[in-house]
């Protein structure tokens, strides 16, 4: 290779006004080496002097860096919170109403039982009185809400794999999205030890052990995922520790690198095998 | 003192350390125009600090691999011209985005070190080229990226043994990764880059 090789500057065929076009260039351009680019620009009459080529160069440059976070910010952590929050609320409401309208419809219907199954048939009827007309209108929102749950269920699994693959795969998307949401962001949990991460969502019975008399949490909401859960109670402890453990390490590979490590993910299974072989010894 | 014009020692509450001068970014403390470059903050800075000529110089054009945030680079945009600024991942991009924002000859680029050719078309040759980048096979990117530096330039990089291998020691991994090096490169200088960042060893090197 030489100098001479006919390759193209980010600016080849460029009109200077461009800066779409511009930022793209610098984007999905490609060279085999570099070159004195600002001399070449000058050359092509790109621009007038060193200096207005390096002012258009920084405009392009930051320009298409912009167009790239923003495109990655659809999959934002902040985004990823809302949407479980939205979830939470809209199976709390949806529990709320069901029980409310249960309740309500019982005073008049001696099949009425409390499960979105009832709510369902509720829902199909046509009201033949006032009250009825209500009972079935508050029935159809319920179920509404209820197909809003899935549809936002749906949103968050996808979500939190693209803010969070490495948490994803350890903790599943819910229990990706409820850390995060606790931690107060992807990068709060990043910056917070595997001890912190072990007792968030448990946050009343560790301020109640600091305050002096009640025992240490041994876990917050990490207490959902099966490895928790699913060891017995001598050992749980040493369990949550351990899960903390590699979440804050998957937390801070999703924050800093944003890309996926299997090797996470065998070592805490490799390490959740030695705790759970204690029982059988 | 070998120290580059346009980095000086300042004093920060009682405490002497570099400075440069520019706008703030990451709020560090200031003295006048002078801000704070925090050495356990900064692989350069250490190195810098130790009286080491690293290649950082007034008016130098500079490539920086592994920008992250963009808390060294804005020092070294500070001090040197022209500076190209490559990061890999989105999430610190953003933080580097404001820092090109007030400086007016800092190129950021959302591209991968390990691709020279994905930005080659953008990045001129280079008086000084800076590396850190906590990828594995950090020699081999030194390796791909010495055809951006000018043949009297001069290369620094800051070696993390932890993302070469966690399990081994950072002595026999530095071994590697600068045997890698001098394949292609002199070696001038190294040094440990401890205490102010662990496992951390600094090199600096010109182009064979």
């Amino acid at each position: 290779m030489n100098d001479e090789s006919p390759q193209h500057g980010w600016f080849q065929g460029l009109d200077p006004a461009d800066g779409e076009a511009a930022a793209s260039a610098i984007a999905e351009g490609s060279a085999e080496q570099p070159a004195d680019w600002p001399a070449r620009a000058l050359e092509a009459g790109f621009t007038g002097d060193r200096s207005a080529y390096y002012d258009s160069l920084r405009e392009s440059t930051i320009g298409a860096a912009r167009t790239a976070v923003r495109e990655r910010e659809q999959a934002d952590d902040q985004q990823l919170i809302h949407s479980i929050r939205a979830l939470d609320d809209c199976q709390r409401l949806t529990n709320e109403l069901t029980e409310r309208v249960t309740e309500w419809a019982g005073s008049r219907d001696e099949a009425a039982t409390v499960d979105i199954e009832y709510i369902r048939e509720l829902a199909e009827q046509e009201a033949t009185d006032p009250i009825a007309e209500r009972l079935v209108s508050l029935a159809r929102r319920i179920v509404e809400l209820d197909e809003e749950s899935q549809s936002l269920r749906t949103f968050v699994e996808q979500s939190a794999q693209s803010v969070a693959p490495n948490l994803t795969a350890l903790a599943g998307p819910e229990l990706t999205a409820r850390l995060i949401a606790l931690a107060g962001g992807l990068e709060e949990m990043a910056k917070k030890p595997a001890g912190t991460i072990q007792v968030l969502g448990a946050e009343d019975a560790l301020f109640a052990h600091l305050r002096g008399g009640a025992p240490s949490p041994k876990h917050g909401v990490i207490y959902t995922h099966e490895f928790v859960r699913g060891t017995p109670p001598e050992n749980r402890g040493s369990a949550a520790r351990a899960l903390s453990g590699k979440l804050a390490i998957a937390a801070r590979a999703d924050y800093y690198s944003g890309e996926y490590r299997p090797e996470i993910e065998a070592q805490l299974e490799d390490r959740m095998e030695r705790i759970r072989a204690r029982d059988s010894s | 003192m070998t120290l580059p014009d346009g980095v000086e020692y300042r004093t920060f509450d009682g405490e002497e350390s570099l400075a440069t001068r520019g706008e703030p970014v990451y709020g560090e403390q200031t003295d006048g125009e002078w801000r704070k470059w925090d050495r356990s903050r900064s692989k350069l800075a250490v190195l810098l600090g130790r009286d080491v000529e690293t290649g950082l110089a007034p008016d130098a054009t500079v490539l920086y691999l592994g920008a992250a945030s963009g808390t060294t680079v804005s020092h070294v945009a500070d001090v040197a011209g022209p500076t190209y600024a490559v990061e890999f991942a989105p999430r610190p991009m953003r933080d580097l985005l404001s820092v090109a924002e007030s400086r007016q000859r800092l190129f950021p680029l959302l591209k991968d070190a390990r691709k020279p050719s994905s930005y080659a078309h953008v990045v001129e040759p280079v008086d000084f080229l800076f590396q850190d980048v906590a990828i594995r096979g950090q020699g081999k990117v030194t390796l791909a990226n010495k055809q951006f530096l000018k043949s009297d330039g001069r290369l620094a990089v800051a070696i993390k043994a932890r993302s070469e291998d966690v399990t081994r020691d950072p002595d026999s991994v530095f071994d590697d990764v600068l045997s890698t090096i001098k394949t292609e490169y002199e070696i001038v200088h190294t040094s440990s880059l401890e205490p102010f960042h662990e496992d951390h060893l600094g090199v600096v090197a010109s182009p064979k």
